[in-house]
């Protein structure tokens, strides 16, 4: 027997019914010699549509980290355009920020502490002295700017833009597993961007312990472009950069104004752990480097058995654990200090309902 | 031409760290420094950690680019304690590996660097004519696989060479790229220490007598630098090396050639009458020092047949 067909409308969400197969059964002889046939119709109940309210303000920042120059110039180039085609240069509302000025003045990280870690709610609350270091008072500036965080009064999309010298070429880096509309523009700059591949990471952490700035916004996410030297800009790495921002705005434009954007799967790679170089236990110096085998293949499959080190004296260190998983962020400059030579990941795939903008 | 003879090199320096966010030649140099790498007879071996401040902290410096201190007037500058580090630093090495100029210095210094730019393993000398270093660079074009090899010319005085490698009596950088700075690729750090290896042969072979066979090296010489375009008024830069550009170091670069592309999208075009050779292109650290990239000519060098002095 068919399901009931007519739609299942709620407050908010409307239910797509489609007959998704059909199958013939023969049933019993009856009497006057016809068979009965029973027929079985499977429904498939596809992707809900959820309606959102529009993103009315966004920001673009750069410079979070001062020596990641594409992000500072994809802000100076964005101020141009506002310079000579005012408040049409897009068309939303686009704020555009250089997070660290000091850091991007001396093209360092950072000047006393890495920003990108200073946007939790404990660090956001501390209270500021004269002995405060730099980036804790300006992480609390751009606080006031573009949240609070966790208020109505916050912006409602932050895209912070990075480099790593890590082989990623275009990855989006999400605090969150269940935000549908940046898990949405991610899905639309995965059909649009061809150059180089676009992958989506996840770090699944409650908003009060996201240490980054995009979790300062209702909706947020990095702009990860790699692979480029920390101090120096790549032209090609540059129009990635743009192109991703570009695309960006063009969804959240299209949003805005009422298009339907279909839902389904995003694949994507959940942070499990960290790995640390071999260290000599009384200097702390590195004793190897990220093995020829392994370097520039972010996100393969790494399996038990891999080579993962080779030392300077000419020794392999292999992968010992049973769990094939994804390496990223292989070899990033910044995280010898922060004492990682990469991260492993989980693939994993997140079913995102279709989205429409919500008529007032 | 002639066999030449020349004095033995008995006593080698192989810096590391002068700059001290490039990794490659401070693991070379922790590693030489572990295994007490003090050579073999018939050549002794100082390693040196050129800059260990920058080091520990892996920038490139602390106060003054260390290779930019060993003109003649800095090497002779009053010191006192609140002279930039990096000042006194180099007056130390200068006493230790030194004196440049004198008959006391070691005979050859090899100092190692990275590069961001795509330039394989370059050894830059302030010599054409240097026919060990010479020698050297065609002994490691010969052996060496792993990356191409080539040698570049600073047209530069004695006097007011600023690098580290003047120091020594014959003297070279060995320069290694593409890696960024801040991070030690494995395959760099071995092409490094293949480099290094094979000039340490070099060296023993030649104390020992072997007689080497001269022919011809490729000279790239310095002619000028050029800088990134930029804002009159903020000095920031306003255009990236072009695509076609970018790693293309020791590619033939012609007048009209794309050169840069501006963040705005335009394409700005090499203006030059000589057809060039660029190298290091788009190099992290000389943004400040307002270099894109710098040009040269090459040239064919005959470099005479050489054996060490006997003093049998």
């Amino acid at each position: 027997m068919p399901c009931d067909t007519s739609p299942y409308v709620s407050k908010g969400l409307l239910c797509l019914v489609q007959l998704h197969s059909v199958r013939r059964l023969e049933g019993k002889q009856l009497e006057d010699g016809r068979k009965q046939l029973y027929c079985i119709f499977a429904f498939k109940i596809t992707m809900e549509l959820v309606f959102l309210p529009a993103l009315a303000r966004m920001a673009v920042s750069g410079g979070t980290h001062g020596n990641e120059l594409s992000g500072v110039y994809v802000v100076q180039e964005m101020e141009r355009q506002r310079k000579e085609k005012g408040e049409s240069a897009w068309p939303i509302s686009v704020t555009t920020v250089l997070s660290n000025p000091r850091a991007v003045k001396e093209c360092r990280r950072y000047t006393d502490t890495d920003m990108n870690r200073c946007f939790n709610s404990a660090t956001l609350s501390l209270p500021i002295t004269d002995s405060s270091p730099y980036e804790i008072r300006r992480a609390q500036e751009l606080n006031s700017l573009l949240g609070p965080k966790g208020s109505t009064a916050a912006i409602d999309l932050i895209c912070d833009l990075h480099n790593t010298t890590s082989k990623m070429g275009l990855t989006l880096i999400h605090y969150t597993t269940s935000d549908w509309v940046t898990l949405h523009i991610c899905k639309y700059l995965q059909t649009k961007i061809t150059k180089v591949p676009v992958r989506v990471l996840v770090l699944d952490v409650p908003i009060s312990d996201a240490y980054s700035l995009e979790s300062v916004s209702k909706h947020g996410f990095s702009i990860e472009v790699g692979p480029q030297p920390n101090g120096v800009v790549r032209a090609d790495i540059y129009i990635v950069m743009k192109e991703a921002v570009d695309l960006t705005i063009d969804w959240i434009h299209k949003f805005n104004s009422g298009m339907v954007f279909e839902g389904g799967d995003v694949e994507a790679f959940k942070f499990i752990k960290s790995v640390d170089y071999p260290r000599d236990p009384d200097t702390q110096s590195l004793t190897a480097a990220i093995h020829p085998q392994l370097q520039d293949r972010d996100f393969c499959l790494l399996k038990k058995g891999d080579p993962l080190f080779l030392s300077f004296s000419g020794e392999t260190v292999k992968y010992e654990e049973e769990e094939p998983l994804h390496p990223y962020f292989i070899n990033e400059a910044a995280y010898y200090e922060k004492k990682i030579a990469f991260h492993l990941g989980k693939k994993m795939l997140l079913t995102i309902p279709s989205v429409q903008v919500q008529k007032d | 031409m002639e066999a030449v003879a020349l004095p033995e090199l008995s006593r080698v320096a192989v810096c590391g760290g002068t700059h001290g966010n490039e990794l490659s030649g401070v693991y070379l140099v922790r590693e030489r420094l572990k295994r007490r790498e003090d050579g073999t007879e018939p050549v002794s071996v100082v390693t040196v950690m050129s800059n260990p401040r920058a080091t520990q902290l892996c920038v490139r410096y602390i106060e003054t680019d260390l290779n930019r201190c060993f003109t003649r007037a800095a090497l002779s500058a009053p010191i006192s304690e609140t002279s930039p580090y990096e000042m006194i630093r180099s007056q130390e090495l200068n006493a230790l590996l030194g004196p440049k100029g004198s008959a006391q210095a070691v005979d050859l210094l090899c100092d190692l660097h990275n590069t961001t730019a795509n330039m394989g393993l370059c050894l830059i000398s302030y010599s054409d004519r240097d026919w060990i270093c010479l020698h050297i660079c065609k002994h490691l074009q010969r052996e060496m696989a792993s990356a191409p090899v080539r040698y570049v010319h600073f047209d530069i005085p004695l006097n007011e060479a600023y690098s580290l490698d003047s120091v020594g009596k014959h003297g070279f950088a060995m320069e290694i790229g593409p890696q960024p700075h801040g991070v030690v690729r494995s395959a760099i750090f071995s092409a490094m220490q293949e480099g290094v290896q094979l000039m340490l042969d070099w060296i023993c072979q030649f104390n020992s007598g072997t007689l080497f066979e001269g022919g011809s090296v490729d000279v790239y010489t310095m002619v000028k630098n050029v800088d990134y375009p930029r804002d009159p008024e903020t000095h920031t830069i306003t255009a990236a090396v072009h695509p076609h550009l970018q790693d293309r170091d020791f590619c033939l670069l012609h007048p009209g050639d794309p050169m840069f592309l501006s963040f705005s999208g335009e394409t700005l075009r090499y203006k030059g009458k000589e057809a060039l050779y660029p190298f290091f292109i788009n190099e992290g650290a000389y943004y400040e020092k307002g270099v894109a990239l710098s040009l040269a000519r090459k040239r064919r060098v005959e470099i005479p047949s050489v054996r060490s002095e006997t003093l049998r």
